[in-house]
């Protein structure tokens, strides 16, 4: 646990007086501090290219009342800082009035331990398993013509303090390891990434060997593209696979049902509760609360315990995700979805883990059922138009569907459909669910923060295929 | 107030030779102090204020051979020393790398011209909001218009670069930007979404904000009722906001880094005929309040314009100190990327350019990251409206555009309406010849 107050000259006294005078007369609000060490080492073309190690430190004065948000950070953590914004904050503020809402749920839960993962594992051994990366891959095959293979660790201390001196704090651990491959055979190169991770430590996703499923797996999606014909252009069926594909549900449901978009009435679903949005047997959550899970926080960014959050039941409409300023504008509770990036960023309702449940039908039975169709199995990114709904996302492997059999792959190609129809086209739920690798960022108004997915294989009957061959 | 070069001055010297002192063969150091105040206007009403001040140093030393970095935001004596111990630390256990050096020292930037980048006006808070409420004024008389988000953002910065080699300069630089977005609902309850924006380094050359709202609106109103099209090849137009895209890739595709590790679809395309024999692509770093422009680059190199295409021809790779000696090139003062970088204006007017096809695609919009750099396909959504002969038809949405830039950069023609609304710009472009998928 870091002490914020310990080589400053702001006591912990002062920074509680100067909150509770600053947010007297707000409704919500907090001193927002953050603590927090990064590593980076990346090894490229056989050599390591770098090795950074960061130490960030900073602090973020939020007050609210109404509708509006002041807010103030600085990385200088002292008396004369934390005055100057609280003087900021109150000249935003100087004609609102509003009561401030002591109350905020406690939470005994923790959902990952207070290990500090960079220092769990030396930096020898960090650099030697590269190495051995870099060997191992490149020993796969004569046609390997690159690999870059990185580590990246996150050990983020903050502490809340709320009006009247309540205390909430969290410590929260964060790796991710990553491999990419360039192959080239026949003068055509491609790629293929994977990557694993989540909040424990390194070695809990690289023992036994895991790190070279990662390598394989790398080696295999870029093997499979070489191969690749160019994708269909139009509206077809579409197969997509279990796990990292629910990337589709975070575009095209998940941004749209966060609540500020829907307090302002800007997304395509804010006059949508308790309707019909998806087919019968599609069931979606929003899970803060999987133990290592890469989405998943103890507490939010307002200390706000984090829960799985039942967003749309049997293709209703039920809850939209809400940090505390959204709930209290729509008369509702915070479902702990309150996050940011870090102390430099406003709190904002975000998604965690976001998962389509299982239903009862195989993959088999999905793409047997289909004359002409994708079936699309890895992803690269995607992006969503909150108020017209449209979205896309980027296979990065995928396969045509002819007469019920999987066909040759096919080019890396950018799918688009309307999140709120969307979900109406899918005709079969799988009953294979799987979690991501521990990959995901999503990023919202300029912040990034960890997420996570999940889903079946899903069956949507139309969505538009972006290739090139008509 | 932003930290004086003085104070920055101090610390990168103090880091420097602390890291020296310590084992350091060669070190450099960055400090950039910045802070900036934004103020959000939703409908009317203040919606955010938001305060910045933001303090960061990075460090990279030097052993020889082998090289490790630091940063941090916390630059109290104790942590810096504790971090540059541990950077020494790390560097000492990397393995070595032949490339890893500081820049030639006779690559340094010397003379520091005055690019007018710092325009010392504040705009009070109060101010911000007079301006976003006038914004906001115009796009909600607009009775299609049903939402409005606007913000107003000030930022000043000042940074200094060191290093074991005597190089110590920086300079101060700020910004003013206004945005609007709008929100319009047709008769069925569909809404769609657009935007205006003004950015640029003095306050005085900031649009005005009727000018802001009216064209948010207009833009906004326009994309109403959206038709989806049958899948087709088609001529498209890139709209100013778009086609700078097209250059974005390019710099990507001809870094230093993406060809010395085989990794771009332009690799071995030097002194080769890459686009139409009529376009040519420059990047200039000297250009008087230029939202890209600057003296040196990110290691200090001195900044020359370049002529990246040539009538065509790839003139140009942007190259830095490591990826330069790996390819045996000396750095041409890109580490970071490019400047202000532009396409030439073409010859034909806009109004021409979109009459030259009887049926045209015009794009306003792209989203997903659809550009594959190894490859050099191309799939993204869009959104834009139909032309026919000329004349804006309908708008068109949910559709993809594909295709693959070496083709697409060999059948490019653009209009003369270059502009510098951004640091990377083009104008508007036509391209033959790609895919959309619609129905």
């Amino acid at each position: 646990m870091t002490d914020f107050f310990n080589k400053t000259d702001l006591s912990k006294n002062d920074a509680e007086k100067i909150i509770s005078e600053t947010l007297n007369n707000c409704d919500d609000g907090e001193l927002y501090l953050e603590n927090s060490k990064s590593e980076s080492i990346v090894l490229d073309d056989g050599k390591i290219k770098s090795s950074t190690y960061s130490s960030d430190l900073g602090y973020g004065l939020r007050a609210v009342t109404g509708e509006v948000v002041a807010y103030s950070h600085s990385n200088e953590i002292s008396k004369n800082s934390l005055k100057q914004s609280a003087d900021n904050l109150s000249s935003t503020l100087k004609s609102k009035k509003g009561v401030y809402n002591h109350e905020i749920p406690r939470t005994n839960g923790k959902f990952y331990t207070n290990i500090n993962p960079i220092e769990e594992k030396s930096l020898q051994s960090k650099l030697e398993l590269l190495r051995e990366v870099n060997n191992y891959t490149r020993a796969k095959s004569g046609i390997v013509q690159q690999v870059t293979a990185s580590f990246s660790g996150e050990h983020k201390s903050i502490e809340i303090i709320r009006s009247g001196g309540e205390v909430l704090t969290d410590v929260r651990p964060l790796i991710r390891f990553n491999v990419s491959i360039m192959l080239e055979k026949n003068g055509k190169k491609e790629t293929g990434v994977y990557g694993i991770g989540g909040r424990q430590s390194y070695d809990e996703y690289l023992k036994d060997d895991n790190w070279k499923k990662v390598c394989d797996e790398a080696f295999r999606i870029a093997s499979v593209n070489l191969d690749s014909k160019p994708a269909p252009a139009g509206e077809m069926k579409v197969v997509l696979g279990p796990g990292w594909p629910a990337i589709l549900i975070h575009e095209a449901i998940g941004h749209g049902l966060e609540g500020d978009f829907n307090r302002k009435k800007t997304s395509a679903f804010h006059n949508l509760m308790g309707q019909r949005v998806a087919s019968e047997g599609v069931t979606i959550v929003d899970d803060g609360t999987l133990h290592n899970r890469r989405g998943s926080l103890t507490i939010d960014d307002e200390g706000t315990p984090t829960e799985r959050t039942v967003l749309i039941e049997n293709g209703i409409l039920k809850n939209f995700m809400q940090d505390r300023l959204n709930a209290r504008l729509m008369n509702t509770r915070s479902t702990g979805s309150g996050r940011r990036e870090s102390y430099k960023h406003i709190v904002l309702p975000r998604m965690r883990n976001t998962m389509m449940l299982n239903g009862k039908y195989s993959q088999e039975e999905m793409i047997k059922s289909v004359d002409k169709g994708i079936f699309a199995v890895s992803f690269g990114g995607g992006q969503v138009d909150i108020t017209s709904g449209k979205f896309v996302f980027n296979c990065t492997e995928a396969y045509e569907i002819i007469n019920g059999k999987i066909g040759a792959p096919i080019k890396g190609a950018t799918l688009i459909g309307d999140g709120p129809s969307i979900l109406k086209e899918v005709s079969l739920v799988g009953n294979n669910m799987m979690l991501d690798p521990g990959i995901g960022t999503c990023g919202k108004a300029g912040q990034g923060v960890p997420v996570g997915v999940a889903q079946p294989s899903i069956l949507i009957d139309k969505m538009t295929v972006g290739g090139t061959q008509l | 107030m932003v930290k004086d070069q003085d104070y920055l001055k101090k610390t990168a010297s103090f880091c420097i030779d602390l890291a020296k002192k310590l084992g350091a063969t060669d070190v450099t150091a960055e400090v950039g102090h910045s802070i900036s105040e934004t103020v959000n206007f939703r409908n009317r009403k203040l919606d955010e204020s938001d305060r910045s001040d933001s303090l960061k140093i990075g460090l990279t030393t030097y052993i020889g051979k082998k090289k490790s970095s630091i940063s941090s935001s916390n630059l109290t004596e104790d942590n810096i020393k504790t971090l540059i111990e541990r950077c020494i630390d790390t560097t000492k256990i990397t393995p070595e790398d032949e490339f890893n050096s500081l820049p030639d020292k006779d690559l340094l930037a010397t003379k520091i011209k005055d690019l007018n980048l710092y325009d010392d006006d504040h705009i009070k808070n109060d101010e911000k909001i007079e301006y976003l409420k006038e914004v906001e004024e115009v796009a909600l008389e607009k009775k299609e218009i049903i939402n409005t988000e606007t913000g107003f953002s000030e930022s000043k910065s000042n940074f200094i670069l060191a290093s074991s080699d005597g190089f110590l300069n920086g300079y101060k630089s700020s910004s003013f930007s206004a945005s609007c977005i709008a929100v319009a609902k047709n008769a069925n309850n569909k809404m769609e979404r657009d935007y205006e924006f003004t950015s640029t380094c003095h306050l005085h050359d900031m649009l005005k904000p009727n000018k802001i709202g009216s064209l948010a609106a207009k833009k906004t109103i326009q994309k109403l009722n959206p038709q989806k099209i049958e899948s087709e090849k088609i001529s498209i137009i890139f709209d100013r906001r778009i086609s700078k895209g097209i250059l974005s890739v390019l710099a990507s595709a001809i870094s230093a880094s993406s060809i010395a590790r085989g990794t771009s679809f332009l690799k071995d395309k030097i002194n080769e005929k890459i686009f139409a024999t009529s376009i040519n692509i420059y990047d200039k770093p000297d250009i008087i309040k230029g939202l890209g422009s600057r003296n040196f680059d990110n290691e200090g190199v001195k900044t020359k314009e370049l002529k990246l295409v040539d009538q065509g021809v790839l003139k140009n790779y942007l190259v830095d100190t490591y990826y330069g000696k790996k390819l045996n090139l000396k750095s041409n003062g890109r580490s970071g990327g490019t400047s202000n970088l532009y396409f030439e204006k073409g010859t034909i007017s806009y109004k021409k350019l979109l009459k030259l096809n009887q049926r045209t695609l015009y794009i306003t919009e792209t989203i997903g990251h659809g550009s594959n750099l190894v490859t050099g396909d191309y799939s993204v959504g869009a959104t834009g409206f139909m032309l026919e002969n000329g004349v804006f038809k309908y708008p068109v949405s949910e559709i993809t555009i594909a295709g693959n830039f070496n083709d697409m950069f060999k059948n490019i023609t653009l209009a003369d309406d270059l502009e510098f609304k951004y640091s990377t710009n083009a104008p508007t472009m036509l391209i033959e010849g790609m895919v959309a998928a619609g129905k």
